[in-house]
């Protein structure tokens, strides 16, 4: 991934950095410029709460080349309690006793590596809380 | 707005063609096409491809086409709307006849993905998804329609067998179109009993990857009545819808919003309900996502398309047979040219020319065609004059 590409998403990736629209409030991650709900172009930046609760997963057996030394690996779409829904990775967890509905906390995690020389890609995962 | 008519088919058999090139096997179904309508001469050409780019490291290629399929000059565009770009190529071809812009238009869809290792190709298809927000995480294709099926079991109770029966009705249908990708059955056993590849979607669940083609003539009604000497198969409904990129970003897990209003557009066209379809071609790049476009689409309740799939309501002999062609599952998913060989098999059906997989008296067919996760969703309604 280019150095550029990389730092324009550090505000999400490590800050969980989103918009709030000022008119209907409506949170959006990661930020947009336009509301999809009212079509207000005027935001606020908050930080997105660090707990949530899983509302769907899977468990993936096979992966794309960069992650397949990680499986099998789960991945959840998680409601935070500011409303606010991302895609994680659940980590430092039984896969078999991961459930719908289930509490769990966003950490900074090393999410891959890239290159002969291994940089590492940092973001954000899921752990039960 | 003038009415279209289709008038000629193309398609070849599916599979992994080591010997043929991307071009290779568009010139061949443009010209099966061209010779199925009786015609020398066309006005332009729409291709569907989603990604020449990664796959075979050329773009331009409706410049390519247009220049091997021999007619100098011809005005020639490509689309994209990932595993919807045929159907989006449909719809360009529509709206050039439609508007007078064109009189008869060559549609063409086509992919070839074995150029590439399974993990590229992999990677190749997965740029149809959110790359920074779900790519990013490691999540693929299989990945997030595992979570919808997932929601889906939860919410109503559909099973993984239920999800089973869709690929082996469509291995079924398969076996008798002598251009799909597998033209063997399976059994709910195979299906349970391949690998998990993100659960609750095992390996049998997933469509394959494929290299193939597909292409189909349109022109205006006036045109058809004077030079066509098949069945002339009407094109009357037609609709198009987006949804959010990323999956996380939508309220509702357990359907596609996209299908659903590209299906109620369509349908209001077309001045028919899903009753009245009697045929249907659905973008069952995963077991899953069958059921839900059947429920979205309105031919079942929210929450029923996993339970008449399982009763046999969308077999070959059922109410309302889906994918009679084998579907994505078992004639394969070239991703651009799916969604012109899905209009392929409606008009073979509307024709009369479908062979062993005939729907008795077809007379409306149907097509829903999906990029991603249904981020694009494209619905077409046929009937036979
Ligand atoms: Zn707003």
């Amino acid at each position: 991934m280019s150095v550029p590409k990389y730092w324009r998403n550090i505000p999400q990736r490590y800050r969980l950095e989103a918009v709030k629209c000022i008119k209907c409030g409506k949170l959006f991650f990661p930020p947009r410029p336009v509301c999809n709900e009212c079509r207000s172009q005027e935001f606020e930046t908050v930080h997105l709460s660090d707990e949530g609760k899983i509302v769907t997963f899977t468990v993936l057996n096979s992966a794309p080349s960069k992650f397949s030394y990680q499986t099998p690996y789960p991945i959840a779409v998680i409601e935070l309690s500011d409303s606010a829904k991302i895609c994680a990775q659940i980590t430092d967890c039984d896969i078999d006793k991961l459930y719908i509905g289930m509490p769990v906390k966003l950490q900074m995690r090393k999410l891959s590596t890239e290159g002969d020389a291994g940089i590492i890609n940092y973001g954000y995962k899921a752990v039960p809380a | 707005m003038r009415e279209v008519a289709i008038i000629g088919l193309g398609i070849h058999k599916w599979g992994e063609h080591w010997d043929r090139s991307l071009s290779d096997m568009f010139i061949d179904v443009a010209l099966k096409a061209m010779a199925d309508a009786e015609i020398d001469k066309i006005d332009s050409m729409c291709v569907g491809c989603m990604t020449s780019g990664l796959f075979v490291g050329q773009e331009h290629i409706a410049v390519q086409l247009a220049d091997y399929l021999g007619i100098k000059h011809l005005p020639a565009t490509r689309v994209e709307t990932a595993c919807a770009s045929g159907a989006l190529a449909f719809r360009t071809g529509l709206a050039e006849v439609m508007s007078g812009l064109s009189d008869i238009v060559l549609v063409g869809g086509v992919e070839k993905m074995t150029d590439v290792s399974v993990e590229d190709a992999t990677f190749a298809l997965s740029t149809a998804a959110d790359q920074d927000y779900e790519g990013y995480h490691g999540i693929t294709f299989p990945a997030l329609c595992a979570m919808m099926a997932r929601s889906h079991m939860n919410r109503y109770g559909s099973t993984s067998e239920q999800l089973a029966s869709v690929a082996v009705k469509n291995h079924f249908n398969g076996a008798l179109n002598p251009n799909a990708q597998y033209q063997s059955q399976i059994t709910i056993e195979n299906v349970m009993n391949s690998t998990i590849i993100a659960d609750p979607l095992h390996m049998l669940d997933c469509s394959p990857i494929t290299d193939g083609a597909a292409a189909v003539i349109i022109c205006s009604m006036e045109t058809a009545r004077k030079i066509s000497k098949k069945p002339i198969v009407k094109v009357t409904g037609w609709g198009h819808a987006t949804d959010t990129l990323a999956l996380h970003n939508r309220e509702d897990f357990t359907t596609l919003k996209s299908t659903e209003l590209a299906a109620q557009q369509a349908f209001k066209i077309a001045g028919i309900g899903p009753r009245d379809i009697d045929v249907a071609e659905i973008h069952d790049g995963f077991s899953i996502m069958e059921v839900i476009a059947t429920e979205a689409i309105g031919f079942f309740e929210k929450g029923q398309g996993g339970f008449a799939a399982e009763q046999g309501r969308t077999a070959l002999n059922g109410e309302l047979p889906v994918n009679t062609s084998g579907g994505l599952k078992s004639r394969g998913h070239p991703a651009g040219a799916t969604g012109v060989a899905q209009i392929v098999e409606i008009g073979y059906q509307l024709r009369g020319d479908a062979g062993k997989r005939q729907v008795q008296n077809a007379r409306i067919g149907l097509t829903q065609n999906i990029g991603g996760i249904g981020g694009s969703s494209l619905i077409h309604i046929m009937e036979a004059v």
